[in-house]
């Protein structure tokens, strides 16, 4: 049971409220809810006085409480009085009186009006990343034209970092997860194919769809979640603390020194990543089928010699580049768009994992036609 | 002395015999330091003396090697959680580039404390984040804002609000000048005077500002060489001998120094 922090007494046509206590930050639930209490039981006065003499401590807390019971009763005409206030209180509730409540400007429409403007603004939203991605596009390719031009003028030692970066530290992971996935299309081939006989056929389904598109598709994503999101919050971090505009004041282009080694760095690697990919998913698939399905090694190159050839392999390692780039583009997009908050920082980095992973599926779509009509 | 009337004056603060380093370098070597209850501190030192250091480490926020420090009362390395939290409830501190969380508006910047802390209704909190925010010069237009929206004045007076939410008895104030024009530098000076009468703080304020030193501290203390070499009012500083006082309180961009300057320059009147 909270003590009385106030106590009313009518005195003719005068109603005396005797506060009394600690008005403090941690009585000051119970405080509000006497306070409140008060004017509302007293809404008829027409003169009050709140004495104040036997308050022990008053801070910003109690004070403003204070100036909320004396506002009810002003508002309604009561002449309202503060007495026996001790004097070092005295300033702070003179500038907590200077306070004006105004509520400030809604800024959103309610209920269906507000989701529909969402929706709206998130259609709109998908519009103008397609033209920044189409906007980045254009300004890589000025800026590789410009360091074809003048070679010096290019950033090797970025470059090199970043292949270190996402090629040569990315190999163990890649590796690994190619050869798992490639062990476990050939122990599912297996088990469904061998109820029709036809367990031999699962070389050339491991064949084929490693080399064509798991290979490929499996390493963009894994690049995306790895080296994609570190694009993005590299950029992002440098555009917060204006590094980037620190670049270009220097006469420096942005674009030039950090985007286009990071993403040649990409288009170097993604292929050469493929390539290790398929041939660890294709180690793992041999491998199962040898002590899974009882195909020998041997068998199993042979029957993988007659089921593909040089396009099947052409066809995943053509896919590699562009897809890298696709990859580098997002994240470096998206790490542009990052602005001052923390926040922005992880939605544009989850923004630019989830957006190069779609388009590279989509785009895996498009060579999909592509090569079926190229007949290749 | 203004906070002196007469009282015996109450310690809030005593550092003694700190020392702190990183590595092999010893940033602080025995420091010795008083704050007394209402007044504001201004603590100076060159650039890398270790100012920012020793409030970090009156704060808790670095390590010490040596000594004890004691705040309210209360000796910081002998108290319990929630002895410490007790005495962090009764201080705030004004980061040097605000620290207002990012990710969150300034009215929840301003309530987070108060959420965390006091159990009050939504009411009585947005009330209380408009007033505090009113009583350092804000108004009601910045309430929905996200901290990057800010200019560099309106972040440090935000920030000076938060660290006022709990009303705390000690604000640490670190270079809250720095960074502002010297107009809005005046004002955030008179700003600070005015909340020190009005909620009865005591400020430790570690600034370069030699107008805020004038203007609004009570006493100065003085950082070199790991140590605290002066501690006084500014007269006591303008009056000392000691070389590296002379050349930052008597040096050309200090006011005795200017007003000497011009003098020089400008040719005695004909008589």
């Amino acid at each position: 049971m909270a003590d009385a922090l106030l106590i009313d007494s009518t005195d003719g046509e005068v109603l005396k409220l005797a506060a009394a206590g600690a008005w403090t930050s941690t009585n000051a639930r119970p405080l509000e809810q006497q306070i409140d209490a008060a004017a509302r039981r007293h809404a008829a006065a027409k003169q009050v006085a709140i004495d104040m003499a036997a308050v022990e401590r008053l801070d910003t807390f109690g004070a403003w409480l204070l100036e909320r019971l004396v506002r009810a009763f002003s508002s309604r005409g009561a002449a309202t009085e503060i007495v026996g206030l001790k004097q070092d209180y005295r300033a702070l509730i003179d500038e907590l009186h200077q306070v004006k409540l105004e509520a400030p400007a809604r800024r959103r429409g309610g209920g269906i009006v507000g989701a529909l403007a969402a929706v709206g603004r998130n259609v709109a939203a998908v519009g103008d990343t397609f033209t920044a991605i189409l906007n980045m596009l254009g300004a890589i390719c000025v800026a590789f034209a410009r360091v074809i031009v003048h070679p010096r003028r290019f950033r090797f030692t970025a470059l090199v970092h970043q292949l270190d970066n996402v090629a040569w530290r990315g190999v163990p992971i890649i590796l690994l997860i190619t050869f798992l996935v490639g062990a476990i299309i050939a122990q599912q081939g297996i088990f469904h194919f061998r109820k029709f006989g036809a367990d031999i056929y699962v070389v050339d389904m491991i064949g084929i769809l490693v080399l064509r598109e798991l290979g490929v598709l499996i390493v963009c994503i894994m690049v995306a979640g790895r080296s994609g999101s570190a694009y993005t919050a590299e950029l992002g971090s440098m555009k917060m603390r204006e590094e980037i505009d620190a670049l270009r004041t220097m006469g420096f282009d942005p674009i030039e020194v950090l985007v286009l080694p990071r993403i040649l760095a990409l288009i170097i690697a993604v292929p050469i990543l493929t390539f290790l990919g398929s041939m660890a998913a294709l180690y793992g698939g041999g491998l199962i089928a040898w002590l899974y399905g009882g195909i020998d090694p041997e068998i199993f190159l042979q029957r993988l010699k007659e089921a593909i050839d040089v396009k099947t392999f052409q066809v995943g390692m053509i896919k590699a580049p562009f897809m890298a780039l696709v990859v580098g583009v997002v994240a470096c997009v998206e790490g542009m768009k990052v602005k001052g908050s923390s926040e922005s920082l992880g939605l544009q980095t989850t923004a630019s994992v989830v957006e190069s992973i779609f388009l590279v599926i989509v785009l895996d779509g498009f060579f999909a036609i592509f090569f079926a009509s190229i007949g290749m | 002395m203004i906070a002196g009337n007469g009282k015996a004056k109450e310690t809030v603060i005593e550092v003694r015999d700190v020392k702190v380093g990183f590595g092999d370098r010893l940033v602080l070597n025995g420091v010795d330091l008083d704050v007394y209850r209402g007044e504001v501190l201004g603590f100076v030192g060159g650039s890398g003396a270790g100012k920012s250091v020793l409030m970090r480490t009156i704060i808790g926020l670095l390590p010490k090697r040596a000594g004890t420090i004691t705040v309210f009362g209360q000796n910081m390395d002998a108290a319990s959680d929630a002895e410490r939290q007790a005495v962090e409830r009764r201080w705030g501190v004004l980061f040097q580039q605000g620290a207002l969380f990012s990710s969150l508006t300034v009215k929840e910047n301003l309530q987070f404390p108060l959420r965390e802390y006091l159990n009050l209704s939504q009411r009585l909190m947005d009330e209380l984040a408009l007033a505090k925010l009113e009583m350092v010069g804000l108004d009601a237009s910045v309430l929905d804002k996200i901290p990057s929206e800010l200019s560099g004045g309106m972040t440090k007076r935000v920030a000076l609000a938060r660290a006022l939410a709990l009303d705390p008895d000690i604000v640490f104030l670190d270079e809250p000048t720095s960074g502002l024009d010297p107009i809005g530098a005046g004002d955030f000076d008179t700003l600070i005077a005015t909340l020190q009468r009005t909620l009865g703080l005591t400020v430790f304020m570690v600034t370069h500002d030699l107008d805020s030193l004038h203007t609004v501290c009570d006493r100065i203390a003085v950082l070199a060489e790991g140590k605290i070499i002066a501690a006084g009012t500014m007269e006591t500083m303008l009056a000392s001998e000691h070389p590296w006082l002379k050349a930052y309180f008597r040096g050309k961009r200090s006011r005795a120094g200017h007003v000497a300057d011009t003098a020089a320059q400008v040719p005695a009147p004909a008589p």
